[in-house]
């Protein structure tokens, strides 16, 4: 169900629509820039209807714990547009792009930034903020103070939290959310930012050597011709979307071990406070103190199954003894869980290939933002159990694409 | 169907005050205190043993012999002797030998005094291995050695697991269920299929591997996961502080975990409609607990572990029965192990992910599997896989539920002794090669684990025949000085059988009139009354006897279409009689043809109350002799001899052979196989028509060409195969001699069932 507003009569013309036919043109206009669109004209309250969406452009993606928002920051704008632009506008560009964070939680990820992008016919900047959703009410409570309905755009969101904060986003900010579904975002968002690469660089990339830990590195990977693929995002859940073409996908399942459980359980376990401070005390910990791998049963390999000794037989499985249990850190429970959580996802990643016929396995969602354990983990455990089979790939912008589907979403409309 | 021995009930025959409500309760307490002698029976006569060392229980495996009484029938020598005061045969009984297998699970804290228990009364001094296998096995490896002497030879867990599992799958009816959580009965057991292969087995330890089974030696591991049994437990102390999984589970079934995860609707603010996601799905497990700050409750945290490992492994198992397009797993393993709890979040599990395409299943005796497939391995040469085997429900303590709540009385059960015990059968237990469809056929009519009704309503009926049951067995050995004390050990035993019955309705499978019966016999068998009715039986035939030829003159006598009548309401009449009513007897004794003149006037009159005889008297009159009758006779004496025998003459007269088909063993007054082997003498040496005897069963059916099946009598024909199709013409008779049934059914008391079928072509 995909709604979209138009410019100037929004507040009553909220509608439906199907799904086919909308937001196909913003890749489009990516490679072959459509003329007719946006010319430098005047844009705002009496901009003609239609033709393409006034700034500022946004795309939210409101997911179970995190809010992602892109920010498109015009770099061609004209003195005569400079000076049209409505106040508050002004004040919302600048305070975007002035800062790398906002209030005591909001984080702008600058080492994201897409520069001198061209989008719709306009040349800009693209910014990839992101803050917690415990923080939206006090995020649409920014949005009242300052008057962001007055400029009478769309805000185009995505994510679970798009329905949840619906009723909130119009009775406190006076906003009309158009919902967009996560997964068309989602895709669409991949495809799109793949295809603009990240800065002259590959977006996607892969890890060489995985199974050899002096020779694994990260390397660019082409995902010219794209299907079929896997796609794997994980964010506090986990989503697995078999993707045929650009418009023919199915979501064949999801769990709810991801990026959530990781974090939970180690607040539990640990105390810690922040998935940074996980992830931290991850990486100095031991998984092997608390797992109960194939050796410590067997004594080595388990031939008979082709087991090798390293592999975990039973996750927390030290656990079971007081002893081991006293004897473990922190750091060690942290790494159990991070491993823990990795491993399923890989596991049932890899069936999910296997069953749908896929070689290809990317895996996006902020889960795996400043977490190379789990990204080499994944990448390990597919080729090995797949002995080579499957492929494990990365994108740069992990957990942005939901919203960047949604500001396409946006401006496809048009 | 089976060839067991299946009796109707007769409560009606003993309907006096039956058993005592204070032995009731206390059986379960007391079976904690059981002395060793009574778990580890039979250990004069073990040998191959075998033993599974898991992580927190111990199962042991022997193999024995068991010496019991059987009653023998031996014809007399009659010529020259004064047949009107002797007996028609003797009855003697004898000891026999019979092979037994002994499974017997405990906690691993009570090992070193089993084993010193085995030790001081091992006999067989020819074993010198003992066959290990679980986890555990490498840790006791050296206290299995030095205590009993036997040298330790380890086999590999996997393929005792599957090994134990065929052997189950195969012998032991009702061992699969499927578990339903909002019905009156949680267990839904399956009928046994003669073919068990390909299957999924998920084996939930401390970790999880899954194992696709194809044949009786191929077996696959296609793939597993750590996230298993120990992770709940491990996970699950570090979380709650709680160190054992019992208690983990009892803190995981009082929980909340909506409290600790993230639901579709937490993100969403209700259902994800696109994709049909319910907004009480789990979108995040643990998700909420991503703060530092805030107190989640053991139970909350348990429920919610638990939630996330389950469903985890039902999604795995799920892909790996995708890949490889199958639709039946079996789960075992110490996170099952009978507790409801995991077992409904994992039926749960398989049937979200699968839609309802794969079936999860779940096996009585999965503890014992590991334990049963080393034994084999063990056993090899002694071939046990050639033999059928069947479950001896005396010496067996059937599938116990371990939760609390379910069962509160359990709780004491849990840590102490269970056992399972195997007879070897005589004869395997084979289909009738007429069964329309053999894999479809459920020989019980009514399911009692299903019909709480008429459940309570068996359970009494057995329980206030029991103690004429008691007395019936101290009867029947009058020289025998023990004989009143063994009959109150069987009084007690089975009186303690029937309490556990009603609280767990399928510890032994699907609770059938028939598995009640059958758990009295094994009963009575196990304190040596092999047959009570013996003596009882060994009169009446005799009485019959006398009047066959009066019965016989008397229906040559009538007219072809009023004889066919008058045979079928001479099998209904007989049917009547039934053994304990004293009346009965007497009448019996002085005018025993007048009772069974009685007998036919107190029959419903036509139309009964299930009534094809017009069908059948047109199919005597206008269609050709049919090849052959296999007939399931029902009592001795008066049923046999003036009811059955008569319409075996007739048919015989038509050219139609006959097969007699009777119980193997003995089962109150049912007429056995030797019985009747001397009963059908002594009539062919009466009556010319009367003349071949043929033994054997399966094989003749199918030689004959059997193309009429006539079955007799409540339990044969109302308790069982009722609703049975066959591929040939079948006739089913019973008298309703219980009224609480035949109100059931719509009728009175002495109502008549005559249902003729033939199959659609």
């Amino acid at each position: 169900m995909i709604c979209w507003l138009m410019v100037g009569t929004w507040a009553a013309s909220l509608q439906s629509s199907p799904a086919a036919g909308t937001g196909q043109c913003c890749s489009e206009v990516q490679s072959r820039p459509r003329p007719t669109v946006l010319s430098g004209g005047t844009r705002g309250l009496d901009a003609p209807l239609g033709n393409s969406e006034i700034f500022p452009w946004f795309g939210l993606d409101i997911g179970g714990t995190l809010v992602k928002l892109v920010y498109f920051e015009p770099k061609d704008i004209t003195a005569e547009e400079e000076e049209e632009e409505v106040e508050n506008l002004k004040s919302i560009r600048k305070y975007l792009t002035s800062n790398v964070a906002y209030g005591s939680t909001g984080i702008r990820d600058v080492h994201l930034e897409l520069k001198d992008l061209t989008l719709c016919g306009r040349k800009g900047n693209l910014h990839f903020i992101r803050f917690p959703t415990h923080d939206m009410p006090a995020f649409i409570q920014m949005g009242s103070e300052k008057h962001f309905s007055s400029l009478h755009t769309t805000l185009c969101a995505t994510g679970g939290g798009a329905y949840k904060f619906e009723q909130d986003f119009r009775t406190m900010g006076d906003l009309q959310l158009c919902k967009l579904d996560e997964l068309d975002c989602l895709i669409k968002g991949v495809l799109y930012i793949d295809s603009v690469g990240f800065n002259g660089r590959s977006e996607c990339y892969y890890f060489e050597n995985p199974t050899d830990a002096e020779r694994c590195q990260k390397l660019p990977f082409n995902l010219e011709n794209p299907y079929p693929l896997l796609l794997v995002n994980i964010g506090s859940g986990v989503s697995i979307l078999a993707v045929y073409s650009k418009e023919n996908y199915k979501r064949v399942t999801g769990t709810s071990l991801g990026g959530g459980t990781f974090f939970g359980l180690c607040c539990l376990l640990t105390g810690c406070s922040t998935f940074e401070e996980a992830l931290e005390m991850a990486s100095h910990g031991d998984s092997t103190k608390v797992d109960k791998l194939v050796r410590d049963i067997y004594g080595g390999d388990y031939e008979r199954f082709g087991l090798p000794g390293w592999a975990v037989a039973s996750s927390f499985g030290n656990m079971m003894s007081k002893e081991k249990r006293e004897s473990v850190s922190k750091e060690d429970l942290a790494r159990a869980t991070l491993v823990t959580i990795t491993n399923n996802i890989g596991s049932i990643a890899r069936m999910c290939a296997l069953n749908e016929n896929i070689n290809r396995v990317v895996f996006v969602g902020n889960f795996l933002r400043i977490n190379t354990i789990s990204m080499r983990l994944l990448a390990y455990a597919l080729d090995y159990w797949s002995k080579g089979q499957l492929k494990a790939l990365f994108l740069e912008h992990e957990g942005y694409f939901g919203a960047v589907g949604a500001l396409l979403e946006l401006l496809g409309s048009a | 169907m089976p060839m067991r021995p299946s009796k109707e009930w007769v409560a009606i025959k003993m309907a006096e005050r039956g058993g005592r409500g204070s032995g009731g309760h206390g059986s379960l307490d007391k079976s904690i205190t059981l002395p060793p002698d009574e778990i580890f029976r039979n250990l004069e006569n073990a040998k191959r043993f075998a033993i599974d060392i898991g992580g927190s229980l111990t199962k042991l495996a022997y193999y024995s012999t068991v010496q019991h009484k059987v009653a023998r029938v031996r014809s007399f020598d009659h010529s020259g002797k004064d047949i009107e005061h002797e007996p028609l045969y003797e009855i003697s009984v004898q000891e026999e030998i019979t092979a037994r297998l002994h499974f017997i699970k405990f906690e691993n804290t009570y090992i070193e005094t089993c084993l010193d228990f085995i030790k001081d009364h091992l006999v067989n001094t020819e074993t010198k291995v003992i066959k290990a296998t679980g986890g555990g096995a490498y840790k006791f490896k050296d206290l299995i050695e030095k205590k009993l002497g036997l040298k330790v030879d380890k086999e590999d867990v996997m393929t005792c697991l599957i090994k134990g599992c065929n052997f189950v799958l195969k012998n032991i009816p009702h061992e699969v269920f499927a578990y339903q959580k909002d019905s009156d009965t949680e267990f839904r057991f399956q009928t046994n299929h003669p073919n068990i292969f390909p299957y999924l087995l998920v084996n939930i330890g401390s970790g999880v591997s899954i194992v696709k089974v194809e044949t009786e030696d191929k077996f696959e591991w296609i793939g597993g996961s750590s996230i298993g049994g120990g992770t709940f437990w491990g996970l699950g102390a570090l979380l709650t502080k709680t160190k054992k999984f019992d208690e983990l589970l009892q803190l995981a079934s009082k929980g909340q975990h909506t409290n600790v995860d993230m639901l579709v609707k937490d993100v969403y603010g209700g259902a994800y409609q696109t994709l049909g996601l319910s907004g009480n799905l789990i979108a995040s497990s643990f998700g909420k607990s991503t703060t530092a700050d805030k107190e989640f409750s053991k139970e909350d945290m348990a429920k919610s572990l638990l939630h996330m490992i389950s469903n985890d492994i039902g999604q795995l198992a799920c892909l790996y029965a995708k890949l490889h397009n199958l639709d039946k797993i079996y789960f075992g393993g110490f996170f099952i192990r009978g507790h409801p709890v995991t077992m409904r979040t994992i039926t749960y599990s398989i049937n979200f992910f699968s839609k309802g395409e794969v079936q999860a299943l779940f096996l009585r005796h999965e503890g014992y599997l590991g334990a049963i497939g080393a034994f084999l391995k063990g056993a090899e040469q002694d071939n046990p896989n050639q033999y059928s085997w069947g479950e001896n429900y005396a010496g067996s303590s059937g599938l116990m539920s371990t939760s609390p709540d379910v069962f509160p009385m359990q709780r004491t059960r849990s840590g102490t002794f269970d056992m399972f015990e195997m007879d070897r059968l005589e004869r395997p237990l084979v289909n009738l090669p007429l069964l329309k469809d053999p894999s479809t056929y459920i020989p019980d009519t009514v399911d009692l684990t299903d019909d709480a009704m008429a459940r309570k309503y068996w359970l009494t009926c057995f329980e206030e025949a029991l103690d004429g049951v008691a007395k019936r067995a101290a009867a029947s050995q009058p020289d025998s000085i023990d004989a009143s004390e063994r009959a109150e050990k069987f009084r007690q035993k089975y009186w303690n059988k029937l309490q556990t019955l009603r609280q767990q309705p399928f510890a032994y499978g699907t609770l059938t009139v028939r598995s009640l019966l059958d758990t009295r016999e094994h009963c009575l068998n196990e304190f040596n009354f092999p047959d009570p009715y013996s003596k009882v039986k060994q009169k009446e035939n005799g009485i019959a006897l006398k009047c066959f030829q009066s019965v016989i003159e008397s229906l040559d006598s009538l007219g072809w279409e009023e004889r066919q009548f008058a045979l079928v309401k001479g099998l209904l009449a007989g049917n009547v009689f039934d053994w304990g009513a004293k009346a009965v007897s007497d009448v019996l004794e002085s005018e025993p043809q007048f009772g069974f003149e009685e007998a036919k006037s107190k029959l419903q009159e036509r139309p009964w109350l299930e009534d094809s005889y017009s069908q059948w008297l047109e199919r005597l009159k206008e269609g050709p002799p049919h090849k052959c009758a296999l007939i399931f006779a029902d009592n001795s004496g008066i049923d046999i001899i003036l009811g059955v025998f008569p319409f075996v003459r007739e048919l015989l007269s038509r050219g139609t052979e006959v097969i007699l088909a009777c119980n193997s063993g003995p089962a109150l007054n049912d007429v056995t196989y030797s019985e009747s082997l001397i009963v059908t003498e002594r009539i062919a040496a009466m009556d010319p028509v009367i003349h071949r005897l043929d033994k054997g069963l399966a094989v003749l059916v199918r030689e004959r060409e059997t193309d009429l099946v006539i079955i007799e009598g409540m339990g044969r024909a109302i308790h069982t195969n009722y609703y049975a199709a066959l591929k040939c013409e079948s006739l089913k008779l019973a008298v309703i001699k219980n009224s609480w049934l035949a109100d059931r059914l719509g009728g009175k008391i002495f109502s008549v069932i005559f249902k003729y079928e033939v199959p659609c072509k």
